[in-house]
């Protein structure tokens, strides 16, 4: 008895989660037009999706954005990592703190934040899509720097000594010997921060050229917008982004438990 | 084998570090070409930070390195002809064995035929043939310190470091290693530079042994010369274990310690302060009307080879081997061959003695309460709520399973005619008039010998009491 009652519980938790996103798939697939009755099954929503140029646009430029600012990121945060590694210990404190602070500040104060400076203060305009690019840039270095620290903590600190001590150069041991040990601390940044920007919705409302938009922007106006086949067609975005996210989070999870097993 | 090249030299080196802590003091060092040094000393007396500043990881504060007449002192480790094998291996995991010995000679773009070659060879020398292709996770302890030894001498250094090499490995592979290390010295005549905190892994091993001590060198000569003729109380306590006692010349080839007056062989002026060592392989133990002293046994422990006995006389403590086993609680007499006592002038003259801690946690000295806390000898400890002492990581500490010494200076102790007022009474055994002042020594009621100065003029014999302040006291605790 006790036993189904935590079975329900689990299954309600979880019903909780799965179910709008699985309303909004089965919905995808229909020619509704609205949340309500289903009338038949239909791929149009897909097919808008992938052939409406402006859709096509949107999608390709945000997943440019994402990982162009996210291999900028990587580089800026894994460099930082790395230096303040190597600090000594009051600068490492220091600059783990002043990394802190822009993960857990509200992504609102970032990018208004990052307009003011680059576009009011220092007059760049938006449309050569460096206040964007920075913003987020700054986003997602310090989860990159986060991601990255603790594998240089894991790594035996004397193997850059010991690469120097055998004669190669600084940066001969830091490429050949130090970054093949964070790698995997490099990655998942680089996932991390992909996600991020992806995701990321105020940054870029307060940085974006006023002709570019990313999928964040653009759902939030499409979905204030009056055109119906647009907004249908979000739905199967929606289903498209949750099927590749689904997907990415099971080669993860296979691949960590292999690594696991060949670990043992 | 007659070799008078220095090959490295170190000149008056220091190392301070931004703190203002000083690592290494003053480090004056020749090694010859070919040579096995060691550097000995506890954790902490600067023997790896010498060693970083020769492979140039470190760069001294003060002083010059010379390798092979031209100075090193500022050349970035990379430029150096000198290998190190580091403590935990260092090997790097993301490479596999060939790999990680090839890397060395891949950075002086050696021909790629030659490269197999040589490492191959490497392997041969550390006995592991064919582990070119397995990952570095695979190999146990032993072997991955093998190839760390490989990779480093694969490079043809001039000189080979290795920082406490055989650390991580259990007793039997050191053992082992150790005698292995020293057949590779002799087969590929480098220069090897050793750093051990293991007094015995250095007699096995070295040519030459350097005695460290906070920062700066105790004693350098072979293994014998430090073993039988240790320079100090450092040196003879470090190497080997040792009974060690202050004490005084008392006539030709006589002194005094240890609560009796032995014979020994080192001729010196009477009225010497001395520091007298004896080898606890070296301790008699007869019958109690035979010895010089007279002791009673408080614990014996089976090491193996030998007994481990500990006797208490006075309130000195000897430690001594034997193969013949004895009782606790036995009388019994100790004698020492006059060969084995080997005795040091004092020129520190600091005087030290044990202070019991009672069952209030207060410490005392001959029955006198000392007014000193606890808290304050044992830094960042206090009192719980339970009245029970605790360190700073809130742990408490057992109060008998710790060992309290008191040192003060000669200066600071005031002889007083009131006796009662001093902390502990004795009389006068010897006085030297020193230029401007008397130095005297008190034998004390509970057979330990204080050395006091003072300028005013005693009586040989007079009766005395030791006023001893404890803000002078410096205290020491050994758990």
């Amino acid at each position: 008895m006790k036993k189904t009652g935590k079975m329900i519980f689990i299954g309600l938790v979880l019903a909780f989660l799965y179910l709008p996103i699985l309303v909004l798939a089965v919905y995808s697939f229909t020619k509704s037009t609205n949340i309500g009755a289903i009338r038949g099954f239909s791929m149009h929503n897909y097919v808008t999706l992938f052939s409406t140029p402006e859709l096509v646009n949107m999608i390709t430029g945000t997943i440019a954005l994402a990982l162009g600012a996210s291999a900028l990121a990587t580089i800026l945060g894994t460099v930082g990592a790395i230096g303040s590694f190597y600090s000594k210990k009051r600068t490492a404190t220091m600059l783990n703190t002043l990394n802190q602070i822009p993960v857990v500040n509200a992504d609102v104060v970032t990018g208004f934040s990052i307009c003011i400076l680059l576009v009011v203060v220092l007059g760049i305009s938006k449309d050569t899509f460096i206040p964007l690019v920075a913003g987020h840039v700054t986003l997602c270095a310090p989860f990159v720097f986060l991601s990255v620290i603790p594998k240089l903590k894991q790594m035996d600190s004397s193997i850059y000594e010991a690469a120097l001590d055998l004669g190669a150069t600084p940066f001969t041991a830091l490429t050949r010997v130090v970054i093949p040990q964070i790698m995997p601390g490099i990655v998942s940044g680089f996932a991390l921060s992909v996600t991020l920007s992806l995701d990321d919705y105020f940054v870029a409302t307060y940085t974006k050229p006023a002709t570019f938009d990313t999928i964040s922007t653009y759902v939030v106006n499409a979905t204030k917008g009056a055109q119906t086949n647009i907004k249908t067609a979000l739905w199967a975005l929606s289903t498209v982004i949750f099927v590749c996210v689904v997907l990415l989070v099971l080669i993860m999870n296979i691949r960590s438990h292999r690594a696991e097993r060949r670990g043992s | 084998m007659e070799n008078t090249k220095n090959i490295i030299e170190l000149k008056h080196i220091t190392k301070t570090y931004e703190d203002g802590f000083t690592a290494v003091s003053d480090f004056n060092l020749e090694v010859k070409q070919g040579e096995f040094i060691t550097f000995l000393g506890p954790s902490g007396c600067g023997k790896t930070t010498t060693l970083r500043m020769i492979a140039g990881f470190d760069i001294p504060s003060g002083g010059e390195i010379l390798l092979n007449g031209k100075s090193i002192t500022e050349l970035p480790p990379n430029k150096r002809p000198i290998n190190t094998v580091f403590q935990r291996y260092a090997l790097f995991p993301h490479m596999n064995i060939f790999d990680n010995i090839a890397f060395g000679l891949k950075q002086k773009n050696t021909p790629k035929s030659k490269i197999v070659k040589k490492v191959k060879k490497a392997l041969e020398l550390v006995d592991l043939e064919g582990f070119e292709n397995r990952s570095v996770s695979t190999l146990s302890g032993g072997q991955q310190q093998r190839v760390a030894i490989a990779r480093a001498v694969v490079n043809e250094p001039q000189i080979l470091l290795l920082d406490e090499p055989l650390g991580a490995l259990d007793l039997k592979m050191r053992k082992e290693m150790q005698l292995e290390l020293k057949a590779m010295h002799r087969e590929l005549g480098i220069t090897f530079i050793y750093v051990t905190h293991d007094q015995e892994e250095a007699l096995t091993m070295s040519d030459k042994i350097v005695v460290m001590s906070e920062g700066k060198m105790q004693q350098i000569g072979t293994p014998e010369d430090i073993y039988n003729e240790p320079i100090n109380a450092f040196v003879a306590d470090f190497i080997g274990e040792s009974n060690i006692f202050n004490g005084i010349v008392t006539g030709k080839l006589k002194a005094r310690f240890c609560g009796g007056e032995f014979v020994c062989v080192d001729d010196m002026k009477e009225g010497t302060h001395i520091t007298a060592v004896v080898r606890p392989e070296d301790v008699q133990i007869v019958a109690p009307e035979n010895g010089t002293i007279r002791g009673t046994v408080t614990s014996v422990i089976f090491k193996g080879m030998h007994y481990e006995i500990t006797i208490e006389s006075g309130k000195n403590e000897i430690v001594a081997q034997s193969v013949n086993v004895a009782k606790v609680g036995q009388r019994v007499g100790i004698t020492v061959e006059p060969d084995n006592i080997h005795l040091m002038i004092t020129e520190d003259h600091t005087n030290f003695f044990k202070v019991e801690i009672n069952k209030n946690k207060e410490l005392e000295y001959n029955d006198n309460v000392l007014d000193v806390s606890l808290t304050d000898i044992i830094k960042g400890s206090y009192f719980d709520e339970d009245g029970d002492l605790v360190d700073s990581n809130g742990i408490e500490i057992d109060t008998r399973k710790i060992r309290v010494t008191a040192a003060i200076q000669p200066r600071d102790i005031r002889m007083t005619d009131e006796q009662e007022e001093g902390l502990v009474q004795g009389y006068i055994s010897n006085l030297i008039y020193e230029g401007d002042h008397y130095s005297y020594v008190i034998h004390t009621d509970l057979e330990h010998d204080f050395v006091v100065d003072d300028e005013y003029l005693w009586n040989m014999d007079d009766q005395v009491g030791l006023i001893m302040p404890v803000d002078k006291m410096k205290f020491t605790v050994k758990r």
